[in-house]
């Protein structure tokens, strides 16, 4: 298998676009990730997206973003695993550049959220577990979020402020970041005296609904040595666990990110203690929490006193959320994923504005879909 | 469209009836080709006791287009008597009765409606036990 870099990134700023389209966003991104990357073709596009077959009633997204982009005639697909959809996409154009089937591949994660109503939004995030039985059960999400925190709470005798610590955290980081949908601070009082979504699970403890493409460009070592702009080697893995979490040996482990973590580690060759930065899938407080814990950053049930003690702070031990997470810079679905890696790419090349974390050497990003059926991690190794 | 989704899967929405793989004894809400913990093909059809426990339960604030009329509204995480774990609405309950741990019985109630023109789908929810005289 081929080595695999990252060689340039886009990111559109989240929040409610009206004045422009799902296309249009995903093909600003593809611009800016191009132009940064210095290319202007690749061997093939990688669309991610979760929900526009739904929102926008529009499939084949990847024939569409190609001429959109005035490149008729190469390869492009969609790639859909619900909100871990973006993540998904680099997976796919990762595995074409490693065969050596292709040279430069443009991977672009886009979703379009204020399209729909708030109702219709829910339903968008429910079409991530089963139809035919969250779905039956009107148990959406937030629910199955919100008995998880339950379970959690009582396994391992904890308030809810050392859960609502991660959104705080996310905000934190988000300050000023100019993509981010929600740039600013909000304190542990403020996300805990919040109205419940679902209770225990508070309004500010959930992502927000926005609109938000990011692209990447991915090269192989061919073209590595040709352009001179940063680059950064990838390495992703993926797993899948059952539906539902009441079904799993352990509903507060999410087996699948442990086991696609592990397998990341090995494939790079990287020991967990030497990730310097951690991007984290807190699409809730809760899953923030689990994903941690599951990932051996943490041991069950402590991972908030971590936060509390500053052990994930831009300073800290492993800096979290670096530019504000799902909960801050924020969550457009299948646009998150790709987020993550940018993100991380800005960081490992020193482009971190303000954010920027000391010398980092390797970041890893955490995408899930649903509940964790889908975990699909990326590492990123500074070249 | 909708209609013969749901009635494929009537027994369980009725009735508590699904399948338990004969190897490991998984149980699936519809009928499997595959176990989906063991890889086993062997099932038999069995139907689950209507009465359990409650284990955990939140009320739903922003509810998916088909509920939206419905909201607020009780999901639980239930226990049946022989161990099988399901989700389900709860309704029926007092502030005083929900509580983790309740005893609690299926019932047959109304789940949602598809539209002006669909069918209306009926379905288990879970209330609090009632205790018949021996």
């Amino acid at each position: 298998m081929g080595k695999v870099y990252v060689a340039g990134v886009g990111l559109t700023k989240i929040g409610e676009h009206w004045d422009k389209g799902l296309e249009q966003l995903m093909v600003e991104a593809a611009l800016k990730a191009l132009d940064d990357s210095g290319l202007s073709r690749v061997n093939s596009i990688y669309v991610g997206n979760m929900a526009g077959e739904f929102l926008q009633e529009q499939a084949h997204l990847g024939a569409i973003i190609a001429e959109d982009l005035g490149m008729v005639g190469t390869p492009a697909y969609r790639v859909e695993a619900a909100n871990a959809s973006g993540a998904a996409a680099i997976h796919a154009g990762a595995l074409e550049i490693a065969s050596g089937r292709a040279d430069a591949v443009l991977v672009i994660g886009g979703e379009k959220l204020s399209d729909g109503l708030i109702e219709e939004v829910s339903s968008a995030l429910l079409m991530g577990e089963r139809q035919e039985y969250e779905g039956f059960m009107g148990a959406d999400f937030y629910s199955i979020n919100a008995l998880l925190y339950k379970l959690y709470m009582r396994r391992y005798e904890v308030k809810d402020d050392l859960i609502a610590v991660f959104p705080m955290l996310s905000h934190k980081h988000a300050k000023g970041v100019a993509h981010a949908q929600y740039p600013f601070e909000v304190s542990l009082e403020k996300i805990l005296s919040s109205p419940y979504i679902s209770e225990p699970l508070r309004r500010f403890e959930v992502s927000g609904v926005g609109d938000g493409a990011a692209a990447i460009v991915l090269i192989g070592e061919e073209l590595k040595s040709k352009i001179k702009t940063p680059k950064t080697e990838l390495y992703i893995s993926s797993a899948t666990d059952f539906m539902t979490p009441f079904e799993r040996e352990d509903p507060l482990r999410f087996q699948s990110l442990g086991v696609a973590v592990n397998k990341v580690l090995d494939e790079a060759k990287v020991d967990r203690g030497d990730v310097d930065l951690i991007e984290v899938h807190d699409a809730t407080s809760i899953m923030a929490a689990i994903s941690l814990e599951s990932s051996g950053f943490a041991e069950p049930g402590e991972s908030g006193r971590l936060a509390m003690r500053g052990e994930f702070d831009l300073g800290g031990r492993l800096p979290y959320n670096t530019f504000g997470g799902l909960k801050a810079r924020g969550n457009p679905f299948g646009a998150t994923g790709v987020y993550q890696v940018a993100e991380l790419h800005l960081q490992l090349t020193g482009r971190a504005g303000k954010n920027q974390v000391d010398s980092p050497r390797v970041g890893m990003a955490q995408s899930l879909g649903g509940v964790g059926a889908t975990a699909i991690v990326t590492l990123l190794k500074a070249v | 469209m909708r209609v013969s989704r749901h009635w494929r899967n009537k027994l369980f929405r009725y009735r508590l009836v699904g399948w338990r793989c004969v190897s490991c004894g998984a149980f699936h809400y519809s009928k499997p080709l595959v176990c989906k913990r063991c890889g086993s093909r062997e099932f038999r059809e069995v139907e689950l006791p209507k009465t359990g426990k409650l284990l955990a339960y939140t009320m739903v604030k922003i509810a998916p287009k088909d509920f939206k009329d419905k909201a607020p509204y009780l999901v639980g995480l239930v226990e049946l008597d022989d161990g099988t774990k399901i989700l389900g609405q709860l309704t029926d309950f007092t502030k005083e009765e929900l509580k983790e741990g309740a005893r609690v019985e299926a019932v047959l109630r109304k789940i949602r409606e598809d539209g002006e023109n669909g069918i209306i789908e009926y379905g288990f929810k879970f209330r609090p036990e009632i205790h018949h005289p021996p």
